[in-house]
């Protein structure tokens, strides 16, 4: 079964390497662009050292987390998002006709090479933060230290994927999936307390980011939360990485009946 | 080539740049869609930046209504002064297309910059304007008192604009060598987001960073002048002649390797 899809993908990496200075150059600087995020961040706070009420290295494990979340979501299913370009181009129809599924074959065809330089080095931050933050370790703090950047990653997979559903309804709505992939990731690297009003609430927990990376942070840190979410909530980031799966498969099906192709 | 007559050109190039203000006001879904973004992208830099200010006052030489403007302002001009959109030119190149671009009578450089002042010109009257109100409805924002200031950064803007669409012409040139363009437009993108003062302001650099960027580079060009011209940062004169002397250093270079693209062309095929 996974055969087809392992084809599919195997001549994307052939064809994505054929222009081979065009190829280490995206790769260099693809990889670059993860440290640039970063470098956002620390220039932010060469201005003074505390950012919302958290010191340098707490802040380092809210970034490391979603360090490795977005651009592990990013590898496996962040090209999803050129669902837009099938829809418009009718090219989506030649997808359904296949016995494969659609959402396998879109993230197999249009898989990123280049996009893996990105995770070594998120992974390469979360390891550091680990080591330099002020972790409480205890059996929990354990299981959660593998489960935060997993249940990151499902969570940006589940936020890409209905992202790009939109395109279903919206073909021209790509950018409004930015806000919500991109920007996402930018506001979950801050901690929430830097955020407030409607804005924090709305994104925060009604869309549930401060679950990606700063509510697991603070359960490793041993911090309760100053804005007063209950200390229990820092654990349920894989619950709340699960349902918004659960919402993305939901939105994902509702979208492919929904698909009349262009006709063209 | 250089037959039709000088005195039409600016007609043409009129013309050209109403058909780009033309063919952007049909991309409605996408003009809300990109707003949106730019306002969600305003509210989160915005507290971010505030968020700095509160502990120590000010930041970087601005006060907490001066860093509000910058950032809602900032991402009101990431659509006009367009710096992300991959160039159509390069897939033209790659595909052979530019052939048709190269039979018409006007020059290449001067078609692809009209097109954008049209594009530009829309994303002004929708894409500006959309977070700008937003940021002065949700946050205290700095207007400046003195009309001139205003005037000084409309200059600004244009001048941005034309150095940008420039040094996105050059990005595409580099198609005629290299066929696959994405390399080469993304470090333009990396560069550009980090190094214009999109991200930050730049004067939070350390001064011997932010002073190489603005002499060494067009990227403060973009983004932090006219950003500074409006919030009264610094010297606006001296900005604005900046952005002169970048943009006559970008339209030189993109003169010669223009001409040295179009002597290398080979159309593929028929």
């Amino acid at each position: 079964m996974v055969e087809p899809y392992l084809r599919l993908l195997v001549a994307q990496v052939r064809g994505q390497t054929q222009y081979r200075a065009s190829f280490v150059v995206e790769l260099v600087f693809s990889t670059l662009m993860t440290a640039l995020d970063v470098v956002t961040v620390f220039v932010i706070f060469s201005v003074n050292d505390r950012l919302g009420g958290f010191g340098g290295t707490e802040v380092l494990m809210i970034v490391g987390i979603a360090a490795f979340g977005f651009p592990a979501a990013d590898l496996v299913v962040g090209n999803v998002e050129r669902l837009r370009v099938y829809v418009r181009t009718g090219l989506l129809d030649a997808v359904l006709v296949r016995p494969l599924s659609a959402l396998g074959q879109l993230v197999a065809m249009d898989f990123s090479v280049r996009r893996a330089g990105r995770v070594v080095q998120g992974t390469a931050l979360y390891v550091v933060a680990l080591v330099v933050a002020p972790v409480v370790w205890s059996p929990g703090a354990v299981v959660l230290v593998v489960l935060a950047p997993l249940s990151a990653t499902v969570f940006f997979g589940a936020i890409f994927v209905v992202g790009a559903t939109v395109a279903f309804w919206w073909i021209e709505s790509g950018e409004i999936a930015n806000a919500f992939t991109y920007g996402g990731r930018d506001f979950t690297s801050y901690p929430m307390t830097v955020f407030s009003g409607l804005f924090r609430r709305v994104f925060a927990y009604g869309l549930g980011f401060a679950f990606v990376a700063y509510l697991p942070a603070l359960a490793l840190l041993g911090r309760s939360d100053p804005i007063g979410a209950p200390d229990w909530l820092r654990w349920c980031s894989p619950l709340v990485a699960l349902f918004a799966a659960g919402v993305a498969a939901l939105f994902w099906r509702t979208g492919i009946r929904h698909y009349r192709s262009t006709g063209s | 080539m250089s037959d039709t007559s000088t005195s039409g050109l600016p007609r043409i190039l009129a013309v050209v740049a109403a058909a780009g203000f033309r063919r952007h006001s049909t991309y409605r879904q996408a003009t809300i869609a990109g707003a949106f973004t730019n306002t969600m992208f305003g509210f989160m830099r915005c507290y971010i930046m505030l968020s700095v200010v509160d502990v120590t006052g000010q930041a970087g030489g601005y006060d907490r209504a001066q860093l509000a403007t910058f950032v809602w302002v900032g991402q009101g001009l990431l659509a006009v002064v367009n710096f992300w959109t991959p160039p159509e030119l390069a897939e033209r190149v790659r595909s052979g297309d530019v052939v048709a671009d190269l039979l018409r009578p006007v020059d290449l450089m001067a078609m692809v910059l009209a097109t954008d002042l049209g594009r530009a010109g829309y994303a002004l009257i929708t894409r500006f304007v959309v977070p700008v109100v937003v940021g002065m409805l949700a946050f205290d924002l700095f207007l400046p008192a003195d009309p001139l200031t205003y005037a000084a950064f409309a200059v600004s803007v244009l001048l941005a604009v034309l150095i940008s669409a420039t040094c996105l012409h050059l990005v595409a040139l580099t198609a005629f060598w290299l066929m696959d363009v994405r390399g080469v437009t993304m470090v333009w993108a990396l560069l550009s987001g980090a190094a214009s003062g999109l991200y930050f302001p730049l004067t939070l650099l350390p001064d011997w960073l932010a002073t190489l960027l603005w002499v060494g580079t067009p990227f403060p060009s973009l983004m932090q002048a006219p950003l500074d011209v409006l919030v009264g940062r610094g010297s606006a004169a001296l900005m604005v002649a900046g952005q002169v002397a970048w943009l006559a250093v970008v339209v030189a270079l993109a003169r010669v390797v223009q001409r040295r693209a179009l002597n290398r062309l080979v159309i593929q095929g028929g």
